[in-house]
């Protein structure tokens, strides 16, 4: 086998030395009726080029060759091959978590850099070295909210993303937090008459996704206004990293839980992604995750370690700030070079041109009779349009002319039926918008 | 080396009384056993503690470490420098290395606690057993 | 190393290598203007940001954001990338996190144009591809534990006991009426095992080894009640030792209506060999980044599917992976189920991978196994007599000493592991399991060809000889890396955790 480096003459050898007649020996300490006597019936095995003629007959039966116009938490946008070619480095891609300091600094001083960029973007004096993803990153910050504050409810906008609201709701259920909702009005934010009405000094945190699922963005300094008044904290959720290339950060928040996908990972059908927690400096014990921090060894040189471990399930067992352990190390390297590469006038640029395709796109969508903006709401690059008729019905057509078309709404709202959420990055060309539009102009044109 | 006019538990803390209020720390030998204390949790003036429970923590790099109320009382202080100097707990856990001051809730629990002499003696048995 | 030696590095660093020893942080290397990569012009109108979101709404550049180039870029990482050690370099012998080769088609099958670029939310006929993945990877994880059933979406192994803790969870509540109290963890666990059990709300109860560090069959006999809903056990142990008495553990548990977890953690060294699902687990997590290959990439991404038993089967969390009408299909509506555990339904790229190595052993896993545990097995008996062995059982994949004997002359096995750094090797675990005070934990999975596993013997014998004549030269190593022992407790007491642009000077 191409991946075991032994000949049967060295396997022979060691038997030898250890002292056994065979590997079965080896094997003695599971009791006999345990152990296996027939081979797995498992596919044959394969040679590197059968492997690779596998998976791109699998590719083949996928959607290559569509315009896509979904988002929802996982975006479409344009990758250097940069980035690839240096996580693939071996010695970041087959390192290990970098507990062993002095042979990890690349990781390290690369974490420490992730850290400080994603402080950048969020406006947050604190960032860790990554979590799962922005679902799970949004569940501990909610906990980590109810272990700073005390408190044991917490009020969830609707119009964060239903799967984060789900993965919320799965890890909260058994630990004795009530989970209250808080609607949206018309411009597609958080009711704010609502949830001041709804907060009271039992509440751990309030938290929004901004943009949130419905692509609107929300007004930060009144929500945090309103949470503060009550001794509850502002957790943010931000599912599209982009957005902060052009739109003020959440700066007044009190822990951002981040999705750091947009920034050069690839869709990959649900992930590997890279979440992330920000917070203030003043609540970092409380945080989870593993940190990096910088420091100088004996020669007063300066290097990084892995700090403030007493937080950590390896260290402080059942009573750690969370159970997490390996993280999304290479994915937040990738983001970290992806966000260097892009640099300050490139991501910049980059939400610039996601704010002007996305403004085409609602523009010539409006153009079509029947056809309007669901929520009047600030937006970046996705919005909810309102149709005459069902989104599936109209999805399935455009599949027919190669277009995946928007999301269902209606799938998670019940009462947002014929409405669909666009993204529309700069991975889309102005002839693919022109060509959707138009396509869903003949299909609302024929009868039903 | 242990004062003789504190106090001592078997899990390392010491009390000073003067009047009805209560000064605690942790031992030298506690000191030396956590290494470098990098971090001290406290609690709350006004918060309540009980003889025997947990009223905090001390951090070293790889360690936590929880630290019991040697008496019950109300906390009235906090030993401020811990939180800039941590450090101050290693150098010099009996004096500048305080953690809290209590108002005693039943006086009476300082007479069952170890004399200077008597932890002397608990803790050169540990070491020996060691 | 001798002084001498050190004090050349220095000068040789001042001259001429100084750049890839003192690479900077890339923040430092910034300066304004410069990019490293360039957009496609827009081909809709502009719009201006300000106008388009509101003055309430927009953000101006953000101060300190990296400018450099691109070659500026590739430099940067392609040098910090020299500091780190890796698999590709050489033996990476960390017990319990299982350093194997990570192959490099599966990278490449995983970044495929219809495979990376898919959406999860696009339409299932256009993703019969994932979907088979998805399948193939199921029904190969079936055989190889002998479960009934799993989920693929945990996203790591820590998701993994989570969700493995709130299937027992959901089961109890639906056929008991009520969740249980208590998990038992044996006292040699992962930390993971505990702090879990606290995240699905449990209480936790830490259950002694016996003298042997195996499970405590008549321990466990007095401690089960009603209250306990499960017990976790790593299996083989974090002593690299098969659990004996697993079967009958199940039994007393089964008795009392409680389930077994098995912590999928070293499933390596029973791949093709024994299957859980035989031995009477009902539920337990595979970390994929260990047993199946799928690289660490400095502490992740990993993925944590989770197999069960029959029973456990209807609380499965969302989305479930059905046939119908001969179309594979994602299904959200399942009546009984935990609910999602992480959006997107999981760490997809990392199964690709996980798959593409399955593809790769086929049947032959099992020799995989049998040269992981003949490794473990070789090093020990070259070792043994020079380092203590604390439990004389059996060693399966990994191998757990102590550095009883070196402590004599005040070398730890903190010294001992950066001292193999010198040798040019990664240090082994040090100081867990927690049951073996001064632990060194050695697992050199199947990856290490028999010269590669001599060198390392021949490595500790030379620093077991070091810590008994020259115990200074060990306790200050390393002395051949970038930076030497580094200010743990500084870093602890007065974190810096970012970079921070310096203030304008006046």
């Amino acid at each position: 086998m191409r991946y075991l480096p032994k000949s049967t003459s060295e396997r022979r050898e060691m038997l030898d030395a250890v002292g056994v007649p065979s590997i079965e020996t080896l094997f003695e300490s599971i009791p006999d009726q345990f152990r296996l006597k027939q081979p797995l019936n498992l596919p044959a095995a394969m040679s590197e080029q059968e492997i690779i003629e596998y998976f791109r007959a699998r590719a083949r039966e996928n959607s290559v060759g569509y315009t896509s116009f979904l988002g929802a938490g996982v975006y479409n946008h344009l990758r250097s091959v940069v980035t690839d070619a240096l996580i693939q480095r071996g010695e970041f891609l087959t390192s290990y978590t970098p507990y062993q300091a002095e042979i990890s600094q690349g990781t390290l001083q690369a974490i420490f850099e992730f850290q400080t960029l994603m402080c950048q973007l969020t406006g947050m004096e604190v960032a860790n070295a990554s979590m799962w993803d922005g679902s799970t990153a949004t569940t501990e910050a909610v906990l980590m909210a109810e272990r700073l504050t005390g408190r044991h409810r917490v009020i969830v906008a609707r119009s964060l993303h239903p799967e984060y609201r789900q993965v919320l709701d799965t890890y909260t259920r058994n630990l004795g937090l009530r989970v209250d909702e808080i609607g949206f009005t018309g411009s597609g934010q958080v009711d704010t008459i609502r949830l001041e009405n709804a907060l009271t000094s039992e509440t751990a945190a309030v938290v929004v996704q901004s943009p949130n699922f419905f692509g609107v963005l929300e007004q930060m300094p009144s929500l945090a206004a309103l949470a503060h008044a009550k001794g509850a904290l502002l957790v943010v959720s931000v599912s599209e990293g982009v957005s902060l290339g052009a739109v003020r950060p959440p700066e007044e928040a009190d822990i951002v839980a981040m999705e750091g996908q947009s920034f050069g990972l690839a869709p990959s059908y649900g992930g590997p992604y890279a979440g992330v927690i920000a917070t203030r400096d003043k609540f970092v014990r409380q945080m989870p995750g593993r940190l990096a921090g910088e420091t100088v060894d004996g020669n007063g040189k300066r290097g990084y370690v892995l700090t403030l471990a007493t937080r950590e399930q390896h260290i402080r067992r059942e009573k750690a700030t969370s159970n997490i352990c390996t993280n999304q190390a290479l994915c937040a390297l990738a983001v970290n070079i992806h966000l260097c590469l892009l640099g300050k006038e490139g991501l910049k640029e980059l939400a610039a041109q996601n704010l002007a395709k996305a403004r085409f796109a609602l523009d010539a969508l409006e153009k079509i009779r029947g056809v309007r903006r669901a929520f009047t709401g600030p937006f970046f690059n996705e919005f909810v349009v309102e149709f005459p008729r069902s989104v599936k019905m109209i999805n399935a057509e455009l599949l027919k002319h190669k277009i995946i078309g928007p999301l269902p709404v209606g799938s998670y709202f019940s009462e947002l039926t014929k409405r669909g959420l666009f993204c529309v990055t700069e991975t889309v060309s102005r002839a693919e918008i022109e060509r959707m539009a138009e396509a869903i102009r003949d299909i609302l044109s024929k009868p039903i | 080396m242990y004062p003789t006019d504190y106090r001592y538990t078997k899990d390392h803390e010491w009390i000073k009384v003067a009047g009805d209020t209560g000064t605690i720390g942790i031992t030298d030998y506690a000191q030396h056993e956590l290494g470098d204390v990098v971090f001290v949790e406290m609690p709350a003036v006004g918060s309540k503690v009980e003889a025997g429970k947990v009223f905090g923590t001390v951090e070293s790099v790889k360690a936590v470490s929880e630290i019991f109320a040697p008496v019950s009382g109300e906390v009235t202080e906090t030993n401020a420098v811990l939180t800039g100097t941590p450090e101050t707990l290693n150098s010099d856990p009996h004096g500048e290395g305080w953690l809290i001051k209590i108002k005693l809730a039943n006086p009476s629990e300082v007479s069952v606690l170890m004399d200077a002499a008597a932890y002397q003696a608990f803790i050169s048995e540990k070491e020996t057993s060691a | 190393m001798k002084t001498e030696e050190i004090r050349l590095t220095d000068r040789i660093k001042t001259v001429g290598r100084h750049i890839s020893r003192n690479e900077g942080l890339i923040f430092e290397e910034s300066a304004p203007g410069k990019r490293a990569f360039e957009l496609p012009p827009l081909d809709v109108p502009a719009v201006d940001p300000r106008a388009a979101l509101g003055a309430d709404f927009v953000r101006d550049g953000i101060d300190g954001f990296p400018e450099v180039s691109e070659i500026e870029v590739v430099r940067h990482f392609t040098r910090l990338s020299t500091w780190n050690y890796a698999i590709d370099l050489g033996m990476y012998p960390l017990g319990s996190c299982t350093m194997k080769y990570n192959p490099r088609v599966n990278e490449f099958v995983a970044r495929l144009e219809g495979i990376a670029t898919e959406h999860p939310y696009q339409p299932q006929e256009l993703s019969q591809g994932c979907l088979k993945i998805l399948q193939l990877l199921m029904n190969c994880l079936k055989e190889i534990t002998g479960m009934d059933s799993g989920t693929l979406e945990p996203a790591a192994g820590a998701q993994g006991e989570l969700t493995g803790l709130l299937l027992i969870r959901a089961y109890l509540e639906d056929t008991q009426g009520h969740p249980r109290k208590v998990v038992l963890i044996p006292d040699s666990a992962h930390g993971t095992n505990p702090a879990t059990a606290v995240i699905a709300g449990y209480d936790v109860q830490n259950v002694p080894s016996d003298e042997r560090g195996q499970i405590d069959i008549a321990r466990l006999k007095e401690i089960v009640n009603g209250d306990v809903a499960a017990m976790m056990v790593t299996n083989p142990s974090t002593l690299g030792v098969f659990e004996q008495n697993i079967a009958e553990a199940a039994h007393i548990l089964h008795e009392h209506g409680a389930l077994l977890y098995m912590d999928g953690a070293n499933m390596n060294a029973l791949a093709g060999v024994a299957r859980p699902g035989d031995f009477g687990v009902d539920v337990m997590h595979l970390n994929l980044h260990k047993t199946f290959s799928t690289p660490h990439g400095g502490g992740g991404p990993g993925a944590g599917p989770v197999m069960v038993k029959q029973l456990l089967e209807p609380y499965l969390p969302i989305p479930v992976l059905l046939e119908k009408n001969g179309q594979l299909a994602l299904e959200n509506r399942k009546p009984k189920t935990i609910g999602r555990v992480r959006a997107f339904g999981g760490n997809f790229g990392v199964l690709v991978r996980a798959l593409a190595y399955t593809l790769a052993y086929g049947p032959g896993i099992r020799q995989a196994t049998e040269d992981a545990v003949l490794n473990a097995n070789y090093i020990r008996k070259k070792l043994e007599d020079v380092f203590d062995l604390p439990f004389n059982s059996p060693s399966m994949h990994e191998v757990v000493f102590s550095d009883a004997r070196q402590k004599k002359n005040g070398v730890n096995t903190m010294d001992i592991a950066k001292r193999l750094i010198d040798y040019g090797f990664h240090p082994y675990t040090t100081a867990f399991p927690l049951i073996v005070p001064g632990a060194m934990m050695i697992e050199p999975t199947e990856s290490e060809s028999k010269q590669e596993c001599d060198l390392f013997v021949e490595a500790m014998r030379s620093i077991a000889e070091e810590a008994a004549t020259d115990p200074e030269l060990v306790k200050h190593a390393p002395h051949s890396t970038k930076v030497g022992r580094l200010d743990e407790v500084g870093a602890a007491r007065k974190p810096v955790l970012r970079w921070k642009p310096k203030p304008p000077t006046a």
